[in-house]
């Protein structure tokens, strides 16, 4: 039996009709139509389809669009504003910190939890706070890179280089 | 990966929740933080025909002293555990514990008591709560019963919970005095189980002699596992360095671990030989300090 849900997602409230069975990242792709949220592995090991619920990073392939009912969510779509990019999102873009783009919606949304709860992470808490996303790309150092030059750029210290690393 | 249909619920107080689990039986499971229920439900390892969720029942997250005991509520989240003060000021076992259990988005959700409740030897916390000496609080409409946590797990997703019961709190005697815990589990990347863990507790007194020893053992048994031959080596002696090899050598002996893509026996053996010393000395070190 349908069960009809509130999700404010990026600010807007809009409310469905979900099977209780339906995952709340198939509520977000499939019946809201924002396809920046990615589902990898399914098996809530890639980090592929984070997203925040109530400002909080979780893993919405492992969350039911039920339980998410009356909660607020924000998903890559809701990064940027009418005044541009966010940080994270220019940190990635300027440090080259994706090649297939496949994990990076997921990356950046758990980084925006994780420069919430700590402003000025060493590269040891950056590495670990990204321990619950998987990139097949890059090596992680320009995602490190790009997590650095958001923090920098949030708390308004002196901006890191962007050139590009060579390894 | 969706799994079978079934009716879910989401009760606003403890009793509406008993009276759901009443009326249907054995089919329901209740929804905690949902980490490990859902996956295996997607995986149609689990099909239950109704869902609980207690996520909306107040009252049921919180960490406090009182009476004597540290008290932890079932639903509390374990990221609520790794942010905590008075846990990182009093009981370092579960800022090691957590920082290592699964990743940050699943410790966003996932519960202590739904680890617990789950009774899955891999987890981690069983053998914390065994090192700690804990029990666990048990809520039905009948009212409320005490299971220490030696009698808690049966078996493989079996625990002392009953059809119509919910965990609700796990309690674990205060730290006092020179008190010291530690956890370390080896694990092949972050958010795997453990190849091996373990979790230690000590007491000392004040000529610096073991007064109390916990020791608990992470995946290397059917069930969580008490390393008791090495707490008994323990209390009312000096831990001397020969001593705590010697408690390390007899957890490596007593635990049953089998092998699997994580290591075959003499490795994970020779884990807990190593884990159990360093978390021995770690403890004693906090035990010195605390």
């Amino acid at each position: 039996m349908k069960k009809s849900i509130t999700l404010t997602v990026n600010g807007t409230a809009h409310t469905i009709e979900v099977e209780p069975r339906t995952l709340l990242v198939h509520a977000i792709r499939e019946i809201l139509n924002l396809t920046g949220t990615h589902v990898g592995c399914d098996t809530s090991s890639c980090g592929a389809c984070t997203i925040l619920i109530e400002g909080k990073s979780a893993k919405s392939c492992t969350v039911l669009a039920v339980q998410a009912n009356g909660k607020s969510i924000t998903t890559v779509e809701g990064l940027a504003t009418a005044e541009g990019l966010h940080a994270l999102q220019e940190g990635f873009h300027l440090n080259h910190a994706l090649h297939c783009g496949f994990c990076t919606p997921g990356m950046m949304l758990r980084a925006v939890e994780l420069l919430e709860k700590n402003p000025n992470p060493s590269e040891e808490e950056i590495r670990w706070g990204i321990s619950g996303n998987l990139c097949r790309c890059t090596g992680y150092n320009n995602i490190v890179k790009a997590i650095q030059y958001a923090s920098a750029k949030m708390e308004g210290r002196e901006l890191p280089s962007t050139e590009p690393e060579f390894v | 990966m969706i799994a079978e249909p079934f009716n879910y619920d989401a009760p606003s107080t403890l009793d509406e929740a008993f009276a759901m689990l009443e009326a249907h039986g054995d089919e329901a499971k209740i929804l905690a933080g949902g980490h490990s229920l859902i996956p295996m439900m997607k995986l149609r390892f689990s099909s239950p025909t109704h869902l609980i969720d207690i996520n909306r029942i107040p009252g049921l997250a919180y960490i406090k002293e009182e009476d004597g005991y540290l008290k932890i509520g079932a639903m509390t989240r374990e990221v609520d555990l790794e942010d905590s003060d008075l846990i990182a000021r009093k009981y370092h076992i579960f800022k090691d514990a957590t920082h290592l259990i699964a990743d940050p988005q699943v410790r966003n959700f996932g519960t202590i008591g739904g680890n617990l409740a789950h009774g899955d030897a891999a987890n981690d916390h069983p053998a914390v709560m065994l090192a700690l000496g804990a029990e666990v609080e048990i809520s039905s409409k009948e009212g409320k019963r005490t299971v220490p946590i030696d009698e808690f797990f049966f078996g493989f997703y079996t625990t002392a919970v009953q059809p119509g019961e919910i965990l609700t709190e796990i309690r674990i005697p205060a730290a006092s005095g020179k008190y010291g815990s530690a956890y370390y589990k080896v694990e092949r990347k972050a958010g795997d189980y453990a190849a091996a863990g373990v979790a230690a507790m000590v007491q000392l007194d004040g000529n610096g002699n073991c007064v109390k020893a916990g020791i608990g053992l992470t995946n290397v048994n059917p069930l969580p596992m008490r390393a008791s031959r090495s707490e008994e080596a323990l209390v009312g002696n000096q831990p001397t360095d020969d001593l705590i090899e010697l408690a390390a050598r007899y957890a490596s002996e007593d635990c049953n671990p089998s092998e699997d893509l994580r290591g075959d026996e003499e490795y994970k053996r020779h884990l807990v030989k190593v884990i159990t010393k360093r978390m021995l000395k770690l403890a004693i070190e906090r035990a010195q300090n605390a």
